[in-house]
């Protein structure tokens, strides 16, 4: 059994120039986030979440403080050893999709197996279990302006899953979709993550997602203000 | 790289109309430059070809007292025509000149002329002195378009001329002119008449005797000859080389120019697609992709552009340039006036080097104008560029 954590965040900060002072978004943030999890930054706007997701998600790196990822230190990776951390192990997931508009459903989440270098028999059985596993196998000619909202999102999902990553990061995958909608995604998002063990970091301030998360982590003013685990 | 030409190509096919419309706009800057550029090409090959034609054949020798450049050697330019070149001379192969200077009054206006005396008989040039043989109460002369219309002259006119004999005495007479010819080739009509050779070498009281001995056979390796200056098709065409050599400035300007325009066609693409599409950026980067991998990609989308526009090209523009250096390009208006010689079609010259050369400069051309703004990519922050802000 595996017991070392996916995320291990201590004492980070960040803080970003803002005209000639400083804005400090993370200020001392604590946490650790097991295999499997299915969790969520809750808190409102300006509240750090989405600073916090993009530093694991290493697109951004720490002031200071450490944000260890899958045994990696966020802030002392390279450029070229973020890239293939997130290609490797991270999914992302946006508020806005961020499709590739020119590209097909199928196209796009073949994206992040291109990347892999997997062979063409290989990604087409991963692309079409993908898209197997959020109802879209048959879209996979349509491109994105061809979609609703949901099925965008639910493309989105198809593409952060595909290549089985150990971790997803969600930045308000619901905010530009109708209830009905956001609980399809959000179903499904569950389902993967009891079928495939993958790990699943929300930012959210949307009550129907805070429903879902298992484990909540409340932000303030850029620090962990409470934690809430839900009880099976 | 394999990677970035597979999503580069679905980005530009992907993207349709506007991917369609830079292709058709470089590819139209293509076969412009090389259109254009064949056409000097053309321009200069038939400015040589005219000058052989019409005036050096195959190369001259020239009376040792010669200078085209200063009028008062004319008349102690001429000597009597070595007994060594009469046989080519009875055979057709060379053609003697004999050059005075000379006066003619047009309208009672003076005038100072070159008179040449031509063999009417000559098939070395294109000059139509077979109009000089005839018989007429005045002096037959054959003059150029241009010459005639500076003297308002017209066929049938009589104009006199006044020259100076060998032994200096000044006479005068009458010229008919019995036709006007049309010449791309300035140099052998301006301020200039012909008539037939013996009547010149008459009135000369200079028998036997000629100027200049032009031959048709530039290969045949030629003896010196005493008194004679030779002079092969390189020497005579130096001028032209150097007047081709000015003109290429003047063409590198002008493919510059459309190079220029092509290269902002596709830097303004380049530039928009940038801000455009930073949400996309930022997601290739979320998705695993380094910035110099996003870099590469928008350089082989914007090369891409160039090889798409080469292909279109080759569609069209192949046959389009192949029929224009068949049928030429017709001036749309009456070049005699320029100052300069065009022929009134002209005849592009296309070579393999010209295409390969352009399609390479361009291409590259294209690489380069497309990396350069994306190396702004290089220096964006992936969180920004995911929220698609601008920096």
């Amino acid at each position: 059994m595996e017991t070392s954590p996916v995320i291990k965040v201590e004492k980070l900060v960040k803080r970003f120039r803002v005209g000639k002072g400083e804005f400090t978004a993370l200020n001392g943030i604590e946490l650790v986030l097991k295999r499997g999890e299915f969790a969520g930054l809750v808190g409102p706007s300006g509240s750090g979440k989405t600073t916090l997701l993009n530093i694991v998600g290493s697109l951004d790196v720490p002031t200071a403080g450490e944000a260890i990822v899958l045994g990696k230190s966020i802030g002392s990776l390279s450029a070229k050893e973020a890239a293939r951390l997130r290609k490797e192990n991270l999914g992302f997931i946006f508020q806005s999709y961020n499709l590739l508009a020119v590209h097909t459903v199928y196209e796009n989440v073949e994206f992040p197996l291109l990347l892999l270098n997997f062979s063409s028999s290989e990604r087409k059985r991963m692309i079409m279990d993908a898209l197997e596993w959020v109802g879209l196998t048959d879209k996979v000619k349509s491109k994105p302006p061809q979609l609703s909202g949901g099925e965008c999102q639910r493309v989105a999902i198809a593409r952060a899953m595909v290549k089985k990553p150990s971790l997803v990061l969600a930045d308000e995958p619901t905010a530009n979709l109708d209830a009905a909608n956001s609980h399809n995604i959000l179903k499904t998002m569950v389902a993967l993550n009891n079928d495939l063990n993958t790990t699943f970091l929300f930012a959210t301030h949307d009550d129907k997602v805070i429903s879902y998360l298992k484990r909540k982590i409340f932000l303030l003013d850029g620090k962990v203000d409470r934690e809430e685990i839900k009880s099976n | 790289m394999w990677l970035a030409i597979k999503l580069g190509y679905r980005n530009l096919i992907g993207a349709g109309l506007r991917t369609w419309l830079n292709v058709i706009v470089l590819s139209f800057s293509f076969v412009v430059i090389i259109f254009m550029k064949g056409v000097m090409i053309g321009w200069d090959h038939q400015a040589k070809t005219d000058m052989t034609n019409w005036e050096i054949g195959g190369g001259q020798y020239w009376q040792k007292n010669y200078d085209p450049l200063d009028p008062f050697t004319l008349t102690e330019s001429h000597a009597l025509i070595p007994q060594e070149v009469k046989e080519e001379i009875t055979k057709g192969d060379m053609e003697p000149f004999l050059i005075i200077p000379g006066t003619i009054y047009p309208q009672g206006r003076l005038q100072s002329i070159v008179i040449k005396g031509i063999n009417p008989g000559q098939s070395l040039f294109l000059l139509p002195s077979q109009k000089l043989d005839t018989i007429a109460d005045a002096i037959p002369a054959i003059i150029g378009s241009l010459m005639a219309k500076n003297i308002k002259a017209d066929v049938g006119d009589q104009i006199m001329v006044r020259w100076r004999d060998a032994n200096g005495t000044f006479d005068a007479g009458n010229i008919a002119i019995t036709d006007i010819f049309t010449t791309n080739v300035p140099e052998v009509e301006t301020g200039q008449i012909y008539i037939p050779l013996e009547k010149l070498q008459t009135m000369m009281m200079l028998p036997g005797e000629a100027t200049i001995l032009t031959f048709r056979d530039g290969q045949k390796i030629r003896p010196s000859l005493d008194g004679w200056i030779l002079k092969n098709k390189d020497d005579l065409t130096a001028s032209v080389d150097a007047m081709i050599k000015t003109k290429s400035v003047g063409q590198s300007v002008m493919y510059g120019i459309l190079l220029l325009l092509a290269m902002l066609a596709i830097f303004d693409t380049q530039v928009l697609s940038i801000f455009r599409r930073q949400k996309e950026i930022g997601t290739y980067i979320a998705l695993g992709y380094t910035r110099r991998q996003v870099v590469g990609l928008f350089t082989v989308e914007g090369t891409m552009h160039a090889i798409l526009a080469a292909l279109l090209s080759a569609a069209y523009g192949l046959p389009f340039l192949a029929h224009m250096a068949k049928a030429g390009w017709k001036m749309p208006i009456d070049t005699s006036e320029f100052g300069m010689a065009i022929a009134q079609t002209l005849y592009p010259v296309y070579s393999l080097g010209l295409v390969i050369t352009t399609v390479l400069i361009m291409t590259l051309v294209t690489a380069i104008v497309s990396y350069w703004p994306s190396r702004r990519i290089a220096r964006m922050n992936p969180t920004d560029a995911l929220r698609g802000k601008l920096q």
